[in-house]
């Protein structure tokens, strides 16, 4: 057993920070893209849009049965195709795995909080529709005002859980070899040596980040909780 | 356009049997994982209910950690930190299995306590939904802690979790492929060594996708199977709305069950 010098997580600290900044913004970009993304997929599915519906159900089962190291593999290899194709001229256009990483969480986000948001506009009372009727709402204005600010709000508490494990799955794109936390501490591991207390820092600082916002979602849930037996 | 996974590679095999080899590997992982899982899960999940003050905290104290770091960092802690904080003879005595087992053995290990930390809040929320009346009765005929939990709780909240235990299948077979990044040849893993090795990456892949949709649906289906089998009359079907993450709202979808927070 060798002996531990924690004194090495100091001297890397400014560089495991600037891969904490890119796991926190890849985070922070795929859940402004998965929700927008998720919600606009969920209405697809609620209005039963012809085509596009059974389109984005199959789109979304097919995300949800594979693991994302095989979707981020796909995603590497298909958009630079796509991308070619999408400018005319068929070439692959390569686009680094920066820009594939974020794509990637974005669209793969998409897909699970599709599902919260789906299940949470069946939740809604249907009294909220019909009393909207009455006020002669629009369809938009309905959900716009009415319909989809009540289901973000009784869904936030599964909607933030996904967040902190997707905040913890962006880890993930080490495959891709990119510098985020982990890939941050693994590339000083391998110039330094010090594998172990590398990665138990990277635990630690996953753990502290992950259980903080695991309790706040839990306080969340016990004041809608009360909320919600006074509906 | 699956033709090139007949064909033959440089080691005298075919590709289609570097897949095939791939998926053992996974199934592997995710059976065993899974029974250990479930076995260190509804252990952990009743130490969450027990009144001791000490077993509840070390049981929370391991749901904490095992569900909040990433079961990537896991992984690289069980394949490269375990050797070097054991003693040094022992973590030789690791560092030198022998290839696969090397990384399979640390992969188990780690994806099996991850998932069972996972089932243990599972298995609490089932204890948890159960009315009081039954722990009570049991107690008024004088059933001691342990007969109660084994004959009148387990029982129930076992069966009260199916559906969502489902997600936890699905959840571990997918995180078998994080195992590729201590060098377990697993199904996703050989995919990319087929595009590597051929360059049909989409042949590969999609090969390797179609796998894991087969799967999805073979987990999915069996977990339906196992709910109408056992599931206590009464309670609507699929509606347990157990799961810690289900306080109003439960999830339903037509192929991967209710698994709204497991890649």
């Amino acid at each position: 057993m060798n002996s531990l010098d924690f004194s090495i997580i100091a001297q890397a600290w400014p560089y495991l920070w600037s891969g904490l900044l890119f796991s926190l913004s890849l985070t922070a970009a795929a859940f402004l893209v998965g929700m927008f993304l998720g919600t606009l997929f969920a209405l697809v599915q609620h209005f039963e849009l012809r085509i596009l519906s059974p389109l984005v159900r199959s789109y979304v089962a097919l995300m949800r049965s594979i693991p994302l190291i095989l979707v981020l593999f796909w995603f590497f290899f298909l958009v630079p195709v796509v991308l070619g194709h999408l400018a005319g001229n068929g070439r692959p256009i390569p686009v680094g795995a920066t820009y594939t990483a974020f794509i990637t969480f974005g669209l793969f986000e998409a897909a699970y909080y599709s599902e919260v948001i789906r299940v949470g506009l069946r939740a809604v009372n249907k009294g909220q529709f019909e009393a909207c009727q009455a006020l002669a709402l629009s369809t938009f204005d309905t959900y716009r005002h009415v319909v989809l600010p009540q289901v973000f709000r009784v869904a936030s508490p599964i909607i933030l859980s996904q967040t902190i494990i997707l905040f913890q799955d962006t880890s993930l794109v080490y495959v891709l070899s990119l510098t985020d936390l982990l890939g941050a501490a693994s590339k000083l591991a391998q110039l330094n040596g010090r594998l172990v207390e590398m990665y138990l820092a990277v635990a630690v600082v996953y753990l502290i980040i992950s259980s903080a916002a695991s309790q706040f979602v839990a306080s969340l849930r016990k004041k809608y909780a009360i909320a919600g037996a006074h509906r | 356009m699956f033709g090139v996974l007949l064909e033959n590679t440089m080691d005298g095999q075919r590709y289609i049997d570097w897949l095939l080899s791939g998926l053992g590997w996974t199934l592997a992982l995710a059976f065993f994982g899974w029974w250990i899982a479930f076995a260190v899960g509804v252990v952990i999940g009743i130490g969450r209910t027990v009144r001791n003050p000490f077993f509840g905290a070390l049981a929370r104290l391991y749901v904490e950690i095992f569900r909040n770091i990433p079961v990537l960092v896991q992984m690289f802690l069980w394949y490269f930190a375990l050797p070097e904080l054991l003693p040094t003879a022992m973590g030789d005595w690791i560092k030198q299995i022998p290839p696969p087992w090397g990384s399979f053995f640390p992969a188990l290990w780690c994806l099996s306590l991850y998932t069972a930390a996972r089932i243990a809040e599972q298995v609490r929320a089932g204890i948890e939904a159960l009315p009081k009346g039954q722990a009570e009765a049991a107690a008024a005929l004088g059933l001691s802690g342990y007969l109660t939990y084994r004959h009148i709780i387990l029982p129930q909240a076992l069966r009260l979790i199916v559906p969502s235990l489902t997600s936890e299948v699905m959840g571990i077979y997918k995180n078998t492929s994080v195992a590729l990044t201590i060098g377990l040849m697993e199904l996703t893993a050989q995919a990319r060594q087929i595009s590597d090795a051929t360059f049909q990456t989409f042949t590969a892949f999609a090969a390797a996708t179609l796998i894991y949709l087969a799967l999805a649906l073979i987990a999915y289906q069996t977990m339906m199977l196992i709910d109408r089998a056992v599931r206590i009359p009464g309670t609507a079907p699929g509606k347990e709305a157990v799961g810690p993450q289900f306080d109003d709202l439960e999830l339903e979808s037509s192929l991967p069950g209710n698994m709204e927070v497991v890649k």
